[in-house]
């Protein structure tokens, strides 16, 4: 038994993404169609050119009706996905696996999330029927148990590692501030940051992912096939997914400095892909920035910093935009906000548009001697989460 | 020889200083009386109580746990059962709810005191009333658990008891009202103080012991008039009835101060327990010296916490509704989802992996280490004693009453064998008051109600008193 990975066997040959905002005058379909239609033009297919649908959404729609209805598909397969926050990477995941195997020609992966229909601020979780003894703390809360562990760990003053998280707020806000899809175009300094009231542990509301709707989409065919549509396509190095078993609530192992799933999903990518130093040989990253502690910690599970050394690495501007591996260049959740079933699509859209050299020239990655990036996306909470990561590449081999 | 095996009482965390309430209506107020917190009822105080005065090993099981108050959490419901489970009693034990007035739970004690069989009597109220009445000032919160059965070391033996009942007009509340009235306080008195003479002789004459022989008058009333006058006629040493610490706990008054008479009586002590509530009832016991709780009344007065603001207090009595966080409110449990896991959201009790000894919280079929399938020992960890591994303070998250303080717990079940974690809210605390390696012991709470269902399940707290 082993995780052979698909590597070269898949690409993209089309995407596209919405701005993402609080869209009060477009519903679920609306924002489905808008990707969508971005989509098939981006690859010049038509929707009856596309053999099967994975449709992805956390709690805007069940089953693969919605996106039938919406898009007025005819005769084909739509599989409703789902995934906590990995959501939209989950989708794309099951395409890819659906034309490797051959029983597709072309599958589209789309995902979108309508969160501002709630009439409440942040996400909240369809509640299951229970016996009433679940935690009904925040995912921000949850997150934020990871600060103190961490400074305790590493002997770091809490004071000078809140200044080190709100400097990738900071960061990925200077970002965002250059990319006319993100919800937030502002730059926010760390001071700015810091003087904010807490809303959780040491966390204030610019620590927090934003919140919007929005969709995005990407159209895949063989890779033999994949010149036929583009002369960029993204070539498809390796999908990995780990779903937690929640052991790091019982486990007092666990000590919240880092998330396994996501190390084992990162283990796994990089084994795929035939990548063995992450930092020096992907050209960017996109990674879940739900909250800036989150983002600290998957330097290191993602292993581009070495453990005890993110926040070190952070401060020296190892991941800005021009810096040694850019993380997040499109502004991330922090600068999009996390429509669920769609922000793991959204983060490949940015890699789609950095390795074919499509990003605006203010946030443009030079992808000459790099021609790989990495989209990480995950789900829950510490001690119990789900984590995909994806590897792109613009070249063959 | 029969009488009360074990006593122990429970006096919630939070005081209220009086002049807390002046300092808002005007007027002068001194003493404290005690609050239950917004996720504590009725029936979380008596667990409490039952807790405590189960403590000690050895102890027969209850043949029946009777329970009353004058502020249920259900009606038709029966609220003894949620008792009966979180003390995890096997169920052969009934558990029967004794209803509504402040003379039910003497009722009970009388009853098991002159009934075969152990029996555990629990008595628990929460104490109100409108803003600036009497009985907001002058109540109390708290709750007792008095076993009762024959032994040879009884806490208290039982020498004789009478009661003396006439139907007047004294005080009233309908079933779902905050406001308790009461009719002027001089026509009970007359009716409390004849009424009070002659149970005291006939318990006496129950006892067969003269009146010289009572060391210490203990009197339960919410009628201090009545009250101060039958003490003074009795002419017998008077206990301390906790006024200007608890209040006057209502239904709960007898057994609690009864409880803090065999924790704080000498040896040989002969106590005279007289509850005045629409009758008089007279219970005369000596007191032992044996079987104290491990958490006396007087420990939880010495630690209890007397800074909560007047307008927390209103709102954690729904007098006052302050803006809450806008956050869906929690959804109501499922009840058969609850039912399948009674001995984990009432227990409390986890299970331990046999082979790799991996503790499980809550319990699995499948251990998180190594694997094994329906290989688990139940393991109860209501008593287990937790460090705080990190923690946090959710501004956002719903809660009856923000903020949620919510730690990651790792709990060491005494036995030995591996500790385990659960990631849990704290309760009776305050965001400054936890730190990484603060000690804290499990308690029995509501956490939220939704469609009128009480969600119980446990909370952890810092521990305080000192037990013995």
């Amino acid at each position: 038994m082993s995780s052979h990975g698909i590597k070269d066997r898949v690409a993209i040959i089309g995407m596209g993404c919405t701005p993402f905002r609080e869209h009060w005058d477009k519903g679920t379909s609306d924002l489905l169609v808008d990707a969508a239609e971005e989509t098939f033009a981006s690859a010049g297919l038509g929707k009856g050119d596309i053999d099967a649908y994975w449709f992805g959404t956390a709690q805007s729609a069940m089953s693969g009706v919605p996106l039938a209805q919406a898009l007025q598909l005819e005769g084909k397969p739509v599989s409703r996905v789902e995934n906590f926050c990995a959501t939209g990477s989950e989708a794309l995941r099951q395409a890819c696996y659906a034309v490797a195997s051959g029983a597709y020609d072309t599958a589209m992966a789309i995902g979108v999330e309508k969160v501002k229909d709630s009439g409440y601020q942040g996400l909240n979780a369809f509640p299951i029927p229970n016996d009433g003894t679940n935690r009904t703390l925040t995912a921000a809360a949850m997150f934020s148990l990871v600060l103190p562990a961490y400074a305790e760990k590493y002997g770091i003053d809490p004071a000078d590692l809140r200044r080190t998280v709100a400097r990738i707020a900071s960061k990925n806000h200077a970002n965002g501030a250059h990319n006319p899809r993100a919800q937030f175009r502002r730059e926010m300094d760390v001071d700015a940051i810091c003087a904010m009231p807490s809303v959780a542990g040491q966390l204030s509301v610019m620590d927090c992912a934003g919140v919007a709707d929005g969709s995005a989409a990407a159209i895949i065919c063989r890779a033999e096939d994949a010149h036929r549509y583009t002369d960029k396509p993204l070539y498809v190095k390796a999908l990995s997914f780990v779903a937690g078993n929640g052991s790091g609530l019982m486990d007092t192992t666990y000590d919240y400095t880092t998330f396994r799933e996501c190390e084992w999903a990162a283990n796994d990518a990089y084994a795929q892909a035939g990548i063995t130093d992450p930092r020096s040989q992907l050209a960017m990253a996109e990674v879940h920035d739900c909250f800036t502690p989150t983002e600290l910690v998957l330097m290191e599970d993602l292993g581009f910093s070495k453990r005890g050394e993110a926040w070190r690495d952070v401060e020296a501007g190892v991941f800005d935009l021009h810096g040694d591996l850019p993380v997040n260049p499109d502004g991330g959740l922090k600068s999009f906000g996390h429509p669920v079933g769609a922000s793991g699509l959204r983060m490949i859209f940015e890699a789609w548009l950095q390795l074919r050299g499509e990003a605006p020239e203010d946030r443009r990655i030079d992808t000459a001697d790099r021609g790989l990036a990495l989209t990480h996306n995950l789900g829950g909470y510490p001690g119990e989460m789900v984590s995909f990561v994806g590897i792109w590449g613009s070249r063959l081999g | 020889m029969r009488g009360i095996i074990s006593a122990g009482a429970y006096v919630p965390y939070w005081r209220l200083q009086r002049s807390a309430i002046t300092a808002f209506h005007g007027g002068r107020g001194s003493g404290t009386r005690s609050v239950a917190s917004y996720d504590e009822d009725t029936t979380t105080l008596g667990v409490e109580a039952a807790r405590n005065a189960l403590a000690a090993p050895g102890l027969p099981d209850a043949a029946a746990l009777w329970f009353s108050t004058s502020d249920p959490t259900y009606l038709e419901k029966n609220n003894a059962s949620a008792i009966h489970a979180a003390l995890r009693l096997p169920s052969r034990t009934g558990a029967f709810d004794l209803g509504g007035s402040l003379r039910s739970a003497l009722g009970a004690l009388r009853g098991a005191l002159e009934s075969g069989g152990p029996t555990l009597v629990v008595a628990a109220d929460i104490r109100g009333g409108l803003p600036n009445s009497a009985d907001e000032s002058a109540g109390g919160d708290g709750a007792a658990a008095l076993l009762v059965g024959e032994a040879d070391d009884v806490a208290a033996e039982y020498l004789g008891g009478a009661s003396a009942t006439e139907e007047f007009l004294d005080r009233w509340r309908s079933p779902g009202e905050r406001r308790t009235k009461q009719w002027e306080e001089k026509f009970g008195e007359t009716h409390y103080v004849a009424l009070a003479q002659e149970a005291f002789s006939d318990a006496l004459a129950a006892a067969g012991i003269p009146a010289d022989d009572v060391d210490q008058v203990v009197i339960a009333t919410s009628h201090p008039r009545a009250g101060g006058v039958v003490g003074k006629k009795l002419g017998r040493p008077l206990a301390d009835d906790l006024a200007t610490t608890i209040g006057k706990t209502g239904t709960a008054a007898p057994a609690l101060l009864l409880t803090n008479a065999i924790e704080s009586a000498a040896a040989g002590t002969v106590v005279a327990l007289v509850s005045l509530a629409d009758g008089a009832d007279v219970l005369i016991l000596r007191v032992t010296g044996t079987g104290r709780a491990p958490r006396s009344v007087a420990a939880q007065i010495g630690a209890g916490n007397d800074t909560l603001p007047y307008a927390k207090f209103l709102a954690w009595r729904g007098v006052m509704t302050p803006e809450p966080p806008r956050r869906p409110e929690p959804a109501r449990m499922s009840g058969s989802a609850a039912g399948r896991s009674v001995d984990w959201k009432y227990g409390f009790v986890g299970s331990r992996d046999r082979d790799s000894g991996a503790l499980h919280l809550p319990p699995a079929r499948v251990s998180f280490d190594g694997g094994n399938v329906d290989d688990m020992e139940p393991t109860p960890m209501a008593n287990a004693i937790g460090t705080v591994v990190t923690y946090t303070v959710d501004r956002l998250a719903y809660s009856p009453s923000p903020p949620v303080i919510f730690a990651v717990v790792d709990f060491d079940d005494g036995s030995g064998g591996r500790p385990g974690r659960l990631p849990v809210e704290l309760t009776d605390t305050t965001p400054d008051d936890v730190a990484v390696g603060t000690k804290v012991e499990m308690t029995f709470r509501r956490l939220n109600t939704a469609d009128g269902i009480a969600n119980y399940f446990w909370k952890a707290r810092p521990r305080r008193e000192a037990t013995s």
